[in-house]
């Protein structure tokens, strides 16, 4: 186990999310049991008060988790050096076998929390709490992933040794060698960007067209914004990344973070993320709009959260493809 | 304006200290009159006056104001309504020490979200109302009684509620000051608010200001007498 | 709009009743600012000391070549040295000589070293700070030295190191080659280690590996190594003294849980009113959030900025007397400053994190209060 300090905040803060969620759960339970608007019992009152906690909980759970998010990747960086040929964040993480799972748990429970303090702002809004049990139900399957995060990651640094030989990301996300990430990056490059273009194009198209007449269109528009989410990051690997690095064999997706590239991975990948979480909310909320006291709410959130994933997906692609066209690497001979 | 249907109110129900606040109190509260409810302590007035104020739920019944049923809102929408529609006067006044009395004038309007500025004016403009224009930046602990009074009657209007709530108004003043809170009243009685004031005080309930008088014992309504 | 200026209102009113509530409050924001003061002066320190181990390493030769006879390190044969040579891809290898000199009067411990640039002439010594201060030693002083048959020889101080470089050099002694070959007893065929240097960086493995092939009774080391383990050593170091401070972040934790679920009747007075009045409990939340926030901003940021200055500017002299400990010729150094958003991360999780999650509950208790209570004041 490395004792880097980045680590051991790390694994305090991730301890310290997955108690509070424990602790959320077991009133969530209670909640789901004997929630009762229209009673005035001393026991439902009780439990009106308790899911303002919970409420707080969630949202100071959903910073926290963007924040450790971060601060991961951040340390998979900087701990590099420690191992040997590890030029990144990629390579640190290809130590042992929980670090790519941690990354890929921490971006489903990031996507699941925020997607619950979607749901959460439009059950608040609305005068009989009308989705409390399907919220405390969705609460009860986070954090069991949540605790899951906590193993994972846990194990991850705690099976961390020195002077480990692993792979750089050279390697890893190179063409010829083996495994997911190099199947990714060896993916045909036309082909590719034009399925990364035509996504894009499609939840543009299908999230404006709900914006204005706002009916089942939403579903259309959700599954979308899901897919162009997983293509976009395809996308990174198989060529996104090669632009910015101004290399045909660099498809890292970590090494964008850092400084010589301008940092400019961050707002990428926020763009990315934060568009992934409208339009996965704006899905979420669909079956609801049926609901009475929800349907003056819902479709006007729906309405907001599709325009900021339009936005964002937007200022993603803008950014990609000025730096496609205006770079002075030269990739397809355009 | 206000019905209140079977209204109970039953504190640690099912424990040895059992409670029962409101028995069963059926009530319809006229727009623009004053309406006191006069008893003995532990009699349910203050009780009374949470639930009619949507300050607390009652265990069963309904309420309803101005035709919308409030009884199961949640805690959200009934300070909304609260919010918007009630003002309190309190029996200890209740003022926030440390801040001037402009401030505390503006501190139920805060979660509305208007602007600092637009707040103080009306803050202003209600002092001078009340004739405390000099005090309006003085801190609370300088105010006299009678002055403490009128920043806390003041509060209650800054929201321009339809409902004024009193509770024990007069218990910490003298006759001079109790007769000039009567008078103060009528005037609001006049600018068209209704008024509900708790009080075993006959300054109160004798006052020609008050419509209607309902007496109050072990959490039930005695007698209903009316005035002209 | 109306969301700004409704969290602007409820802002305004939570720093009014902080001001209120000082003596309260700074009590907190004291113990606050030093938790984060001692864990921000020990993340920077070991940080910048990293640094400069790795700048210190940059210009070391690429490959170490020590002989090891039964597990223990010892005299390299000169003539090893060709053999390096030799091997494809190395582009010079040098013989070294150095060792260890201990001075009883003085108790402590030179680095002797015989030094090509800047060369030392025969009979004189250059000497480094640490050095220089412990035997009161200055230019054109002689010093006494002890060979290794028990005979004394003396050499005279021609230059002393510059205090830029007093973290590597402070215990340095460099002399010339016959002066040090006389004075161990050390023969010509022999040196201490050798220097090597490659013209392709890459190969550095398969070179080390060679030699190590072909002189079976060596040990190779590369650089890379050495700045691995110094990496490791420098987080562990790091980390363990996080971990003794986690005592004192756990206090400092349970201090603020118990200040923010004691709440004075003055402090319930006014939530009662505040929620009587017609503030939400989600207001209450707000207004406790905002609390926290500006508790937490304040004392982070002093405790941050005390920090850097303690490191950087006093030279961490709170942490002199452990970490100077038994050693007599402790150099008198100024770390290069280094801040980076890693450090400030972490510093976050381990004292934000804990603080804000410990006034979660409590904060919550507070803004539940029942507005009915006000009736009952």
């Amino acid at each position: 186990m490395i004792f880097h300090p980045a680590i051991m905040a790390l694994l305090v803060g991730s301890l310290l999310v997955t108690l509070m969620l424990l602790y959320s759960s077991y009133y969530g339970v209670q909640v789901i049991r004997k929630w009762d608007i229209k009673s005035g019992s001393e026991l439902q009152l009780c439990l009106e008060r308790k899911t303002y906690l919970v409420s707080t909980i969630m949202s100071y759970m959903l910073f926290f988790q963007l924040a450790s998010f971060y601060l991961f990747i951040f340390t998979a960086d900087a701990i590099h050096a420690t191992f040997v040929s590890a030029m990144c964040a990629a390579g640190s993480l290809n130590v042992n076998e929980y670090g790519y799972p941690a990354v890929i748990i921490k971006m489903v429970n990031f996507l699941f929390a925020g997607t619950w303090l979607i749901i959460n702002y439009a059950d608040n809004r609305a005068y009989d709490y009308p989705l409390i049990k399907k919220k405390y139900l969705l609460l009860l399957v986070i954090t069991p992933l949540m605790v899951a995060e906590f193993i994972v990651q846990g194990a991850y640094f705690i099976g961390l040794k020195a002077n480990v030989i692993t792979s750089c990301c050279g390697s890893l996300f190179s063409t010829d060698a083996e495994g997911i990430a190099s199947e990714i990056a060896a993916l045909p490059r036309l082909p590719m960007k034009i399925a990364f273009y035509l996504s894009t194009a499609l939840t543009l198209a299908s999230g404006m067209y709900f914006c204005f007449r706002s009916d089942w269109s939403g579903y259309v528009f959700s599954f979308l914004s899901i897919a162009t989410f997983v293509v976009s990051v395809a996308a990174m690997i198989s060529f996104i990344s090669l632009y910015f690095y101004e290399l045909p064999t660099h498809h890292c997706p970590f090494c964008i973070l850092q400084k010589d590239y301008g940092f400019i991975g961050y707002l990428l990948y926020f763009a990315l993320f934060g568009s992934a979480v409208s339009g996965l909310g704006t899905g979420a909320l669909m079956p609801f709009r049926k609901i009475q006291s929800l349907s003056q709410i819902v479709p006007s959130i729906q309405r907001r959260l599709a325009f900021m994933a339009l936005i964002l997906y937007f200022l993603f692609t803008v950014v990609v493809t000025y730096r496609m066209i205006f770079s002075d690497f030269i990739l397809e001979g355009y | 304006m206000i019905e209140l249907s079977d209204i109970r109110k039953v504190f640690n129900s099912g424990k040895p200290n059992e409670f029962v606040a409101i028995d069963g109190i059926t009530l319809s509260v006229e727009r623009d009159k004053v309406l006191v409810l006069k008893g003995p302590s532990g009699s349910g007035k203050t009780t009374l006056l949470s639930v009619i104020g949507c300050m607390a739920r009652p265990t069963s019944g309904r309420i309803t104001l101005s035709g919308k049923e409030i009884t199961s809102l949640p805690e959200r929408f009934l300070t909304e309504i609260r919010r918007k529609s009630f003002g309190f006067v309190f029996q200890q006044f209740n003022l926030i020490k440390g801040i001037t009395a402009m401030e505390n004038v503006i501190l139920p309007a805060y979660p509305t979200g208007e602007g600092f500025s637009v707040l103080k004016k009306r803050a202003l403009s209600l002092l001078e109302l009340f004739d405390l224009s000099e005090r309006a930046f003085s801190k609370v602990e300088w105010l006299s009684g009678g002055e403490a009074q009128r920043v806390s009657i003041a509060r209650a209007l800054v929201n321009d509620p339809s409902v004024i709530i009193a509770d024990e108004p007069t218990a910490h003043l003298d006759t001079k000051l109790s007769k000039d809170f009567m008078e103060i009243i009528g005037k609001l009685k006049v600018r068209r608010k209704t008024i509900i004031i708790a009080s075993h005080d006959p300054i109160v309930y004798e006052s020609a200001a008050v419509d209607r008088v309902l007496e109050m014992r072990d959490g039930r309504i005695l007698s209903r007498a009316t005035r002209q | 709009m109306s969301r700004f200026n409704k969290q602007r209102n409820i802002l305004d009113f939570t720093l009014s009743s902080l001001l209120r509530r000082r003596t309260k409050n700074s009590a907190l924001v004291i113990v606050y600012t030093l938790i984060v003061f001692s864990l921000a002066s020990v993340l920077f320190f070991t940080q910048a000391i990293k640094k400069e181990a790795c700048i210190v390493l940059k210009n070391s030769p690429e490959i170490i070549v020590q002989r090891i006879v039964a597990g223990r390190h010892d005299l390299l044969p000169a003539d090893y040295i060709d053999t390096i040579r030799a091997i494809t891809g190395v582009q010079s290898a040098k013989g070294r000589l150095w060792g260890y000199y201990f001075e009883p009067a003085a108790g402590a411990n030179y680095t002797l070293m015989v030094s090509e640039e800047p060369g030392v002439e025969v009979g004189r010594i250059v000497i480094g700070q640490g050095v220089s201060r412990t035997i009161h030693a200055n230019r054109a002083d002689i010093v006494p030295f002890r060979r290794y048959d028990g005979s004394y020889t003396s050499f005279e101080v021609s230059d002393i190191l510059s205090s830029e470089s007093e973290l590597v050099s402070s215990d340095l002694v460099l002399i010339s080659e016959s002066d040090f070959r006389e004075m161990m007893g050390i023969r010509g065929e022999y040196v201490t280690d050798a220097a090597v240097y490659a013209k392709n960086k890459r190969e550095l493995f398969m070179i080390a590996d060679k030699i190590k092939r072909i002189l079976p009774d060596t040990r190779p080391i590369t650089k890379d190594e050495i700045l691995r383990t110094y990496e490791a050593i420098f987080d562990w170091r790091g980390g363990i003294l996080l971990v003794i401070l986690s005592g004192a972040v756990i206090a400092f934790v349970i201090l603020a849980w118990d200040k923010a679920s004691g709440l004075s009747s003055d402090e319930r007075r006014e939530i009662g009113i505040l929620k009587g009045i017609g503030w939400e409990t989600s207001d209450v939340i707000a207004m406790k959030f905002w609390e926290g926030a500006v508790i937490s901003l304040s004392s982070f940021s002093l405790g941050i900025i005390l920090a850097y200055i303690h490191v950087f500017f006093a030279s961490s002299a709170l942490f002199e007397p452990a970490l100077k400990g038994w050693s007599v010729l402790y150099p008198e150094f100024r770390l290069v400053p280094h801040m980076d958003p890693l450090q400030i991360a972490t510093l976050f999780f381990l004292t934000v994190v804990p603080y804000t999650v410990s006034t979660i509950v409590p904060s919550w208790r507070a803004a539940t209060i029942d507005p009915d209570t006000v009736m009952r004041l």
